[in-house]
């Protein structure tokens, strides 16, 4: 094919009918302080393992509840647990849970085991 | 002088199957802890036995089981109360064996033989000899009897022995508590309608007298005594599945904990023998603050360890995430259970991850982590005489870290600021959240790169960073918080401070205080420097800012109210200012509070004196504008 220096992107549509809502389910029934995140993102800028890492917690959220669950499990394993997200968060979320919340539900998803709620 | 008139009766029965149920059931315990101790402990336990520590060890076991001194410096009432009756029935029981020694030596003396003594010998008070032994059972059934008195009214209104709320108990408990309450004044019926016939002293002599004006005594004597058989058979029955195990528990707890042994894992050995040891008694609820100002009183400690006793261990382990981790009730608890670590080994039930992916970016075969942090390492020329590691709630609170290098500056000291741009976390977070296997991973990473600076001294500002540090590391170096710091550069006229006209009040951050023991140093900067107000609850009995990492579980609101509360507890001397010495205590606190709140690095940085001309120039800090 002719390289003509660009592609077209993939396309980032979300189809909803297709996308798992399991895990978020799971993840709201467990820490519901999940649903009080307004995606500000301070989490993510205070963030001790985003200096060395793209970790991201904003993201992961909005990949949660998108049902993107691609590498999520691997993801929440960059997570030190340190608590800075938790201080700085402006609504309160319990974000070392949530954290520990994600990755405990993308396990069992991975392996096939979360239950629908 | 003395007649033996019987040496067996049918009542027995009852008291002795209920005895050997329960000595069985003893023994098999003592079995199962000793098999499920680890190789090391059993080591350090036969060690540990007839050694100067098994003089110590009675002493504690006769203290605290028999007199129970830590209750009664908590409250008296409550404490005689329990002295009362455990002294009581000891000695009791101690006293029933030396009559049977004195009077009848030649008899075979079966157990049931002391306990029914009364009604199998006749024996006259009337000698010197007699009246004191009638007299001291007398007193001491007294005693016991007052000490149940006050245990019955108790549990109708808690606050006359100082507890706002006592626990809520379970069947086997409610059995056991019956059958308890009834043994003593069943034996006092039993000894005053047969001491017409044996003899007895002023208690007994005097209802038996009483009775006998309006009842035939002989006729209740074989009943009484059947019944009072009866309720210590099944008290004996009962008492393996209910709180009073923890009789005979507690002075094997001491014994295994004096030899150094601690928690390894839940439901076994030590951990199993702290279970049974917990009396139930209540006295942690007061502490807890997840209770009050939380209102979550089923989530005490005391409720945690009797889910873990009966096996519930989903609830337990919902416990346990909830817990704080303040250390409160540890530091309250008369028995000395050590629930924070019955609660950590609880939650390390969960690994996260399975080791090899979970904080992969450590590994130096990829390349993310050094990278970045290797050049802080590098920027270090010369040896310094200090690596600083602020630790990530330290960066939360950036006055903190410039209080410090002003310090270090104004002291001299060559210091290098190891996590400036940042590092990886020390890894008391994890292990609080039960991630032992992660922590290690970020304990193998700081360990390398603060042997790396070359330093002989670790300063760190953040209580959980040093109790990590000083626990788990093995560092080769000095490990010191930056309160002991500066009191040791205050110490050396290193730094001096100016006097400042304020009322100062110090809150013990719960790593910093319970957790490492240093509640001096910061007093002794502050005393030095401000009128230092004691807090109400101050040193061990410190209260917690609410905003503690131990609890995964705590909602931002009861942390709020938690932080509230304490903060309104911590000023009610009014202070003008309120000093800590923990960043996550700091930062806490500033949501709710109506005054400053300062690190002490902070304090004492702002108050320097006016350095002589040839010291180091003093950075600016620009704290106030931070705070
Ligand atoms: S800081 Fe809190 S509200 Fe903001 S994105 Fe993170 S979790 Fe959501
Ligand atoms: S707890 Fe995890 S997500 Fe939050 S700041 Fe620390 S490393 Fe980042
Ligand atoms: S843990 Fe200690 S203070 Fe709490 S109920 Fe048990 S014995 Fe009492
Ligand atoms: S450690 Fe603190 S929060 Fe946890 S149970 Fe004890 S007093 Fe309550």
């Amino acid at each position: 094919m002719v390289n003509f220096g660009f592609t077209i992107n993939k396309s980032t549509r979300i189809d909803y009918d297709q996308a798992s809502k399991d895990v978020s389910r799971y993840v709201i029934a467990h820490e519901p302080s999940a649903l009080l995140c307004i995606g500000c993102g301070c989490c993510t800028a205070t963030c001790s393992a985003g200096q060395f890492t793209p970790f991201n917690l904003r993201r992961i959220q909005l990949q949660v509840h998108r049902g993107e669950l691609a590498r999520l499990e691997q993801e929440t394993e960059k997570c030190m647990l340190c608590g800075k997200c938790q201080m700085v968060c402006p609504r309160g979320v319990n974000t070392r849970h949530l954290v520990m919340t994600i990755h405990k539900a993308m396990t069992l998803y991975n392996r096939g085991e979360l239950k629908d709620l | 002088m003395f007649r033996e008139r019987f040496s067996y009766a049918p009542f027995v029965w009852p008291f002795v199957i209920g005895l050997i149920f329960f000595l069985c059931f003893f023994v098999a315990a003592i079995v199962r802890v000793f098999k499920e101790l680890p190789q090391s402990d059993k080591i350090k336990f036969g060690k540990s036995l007839f050694t100067k520590q098994t003089l110590v060890s009675i002493k504690e076991i006769f203290m605290e089981c028999l007199l129970h001194r830590r209750i009664f410096q908590r409250d008296p009432l409550l404490g005689f109360m329990h002295m009362s009756i455990a002294f009581g029935w000891f000695m009791i029981i101690v006293l029933g064996h030396i009559e049977v020694k004195l009077y009848c030596p030649n008899h075979l003396n079966l157990p049931y033989f002391p306990i029914f003594f009364r009604y199998f010998v006749k024996q006259t008070d009337s000698t010197l000899g007699g009246a004191i032994f009638f007299f001291l059972m007398d007193f001491f059934l007294l005693m016991v009897l007052i000490g149940i008195g006050i245990a019955i009214y108790k549990r109708i209104n808690s606050r006359i022995v100082g507890m706002r709320r006592t626990t809520r108990l379970k069947i086997y408990d409610w059995l056991a508590l019956y059958s308890l309450w009834s043994i003593f004044p069943l034996r006092l019926l039993a000894e005053s309608f047969t001491s017409s016939i044996s003899g007895g002293s002023f208690l007994t002599r005097g209802f038996g007298l009483l009775f006998d004006s309006f009842v035939s005594n002989s006729v209740h004597v074989v009943p009484t005594w059947w019944a009072y058989s009866t309720a210590l058979g099944v008290f004996f029955i009962a008492m393996p599945f209910s709180r009073y195990m923890h009789i005979l528990t507690e002075p094997f707890l001491i014994l295994l904990r004096n030899a150094g042994i601690r928690t390894v894992r839940h439901g076994q050995g030590y951990a199993l023998t702290e279970t049974f040891a917990c009396s139930r008694c209540g006295i942690c609820l007061d502490p807890c603050q997840m209770v009050l100002p939380g209102r979550m009183d089923k989530k005490a400690t005391v409720y945690f360890i009797s889910n873990l006793r009966y096996n519930h261990m989903e609830t337990a382990r919902e416990m346990a995430e909830m817990c704080m981790q303040c250390g409160r009730c540890v530091a309250a608890c008369p028995v000395g259970i050590d629930s924070c670590r019955l609660k950590l080994s609880v939650k390390t039930d969960n690994q996260m991850g399975q080791g090899d992916t979970y904080l992969q970016y450590l590994n130096p075969a990829s390349d993310a982590l050094p990278a970045e942090i290797q050049p802080v390492v590098r920027q270090m020329p010369e040896k310094p005489d200090v690596v600083y590691f602020a630790g990530c709630m330290s960066h939360l609170t950036p006055a903190i870290p410039r209080a410090m290098q002003t310090l270090f500056k104004a002291a001299g000291i060559r210091y290098r600021y190891l996590d400036e741009n940042g590092s990886v976390c020390c890894g008391r977070p994890l292990m609080l959240a039960g991630q032992e296997e992660a922590a290690r991973q970020l304990i193998a990473k700081n360990t390398e790169l603060i042997v790396k600076s070359g330093a002989q001294t670790l300063v760190t500002s953040c209580p959980i960073c040093y109790r990590v540090f000083t626990e788990e590391y093995k560092l080769p170096i000095r490990v010191v918080h930056h309160t002991v710091f500066i009191r040791d550069l205050i110490a050396a006229g290193k730094l001096s401070t100016e006097p400042v006209q304020e009322r100062v009040t110090y809150h013990d951050p719960c790593d910093l205080g319970r957790g490492s023991g240093i509640y001096e140093a910061p007093r002794e900067i502050l005393k030095d420097m401000a009128v230092l107000q004691r807090a109400y609850e101050e040193k061990d009995q410190a209260l917690c800012c609410g905003g503690s990492l131990g609890s995964n579980l705590m909602p931002y609101e009861t942390r709020r109210k938690i932080a509230a509360d304490a903060f309104n507890r911590l000023t009610f001397r009014n202070p003008d200012v309120l000093v800590t010495a923990c960043p996550l205590c700091k930062k806490t606190f500033q949501d709710v509070a109506d005054r400053p709140v300062l690190d002490i690095a902070q304090y004492v940085a702002t108050h320097l004196r006016a350095q002589k001309a040839d010291a180091a120039p003093v950075e600016e800090t620009p704290y106030r504008a931070a705070v």
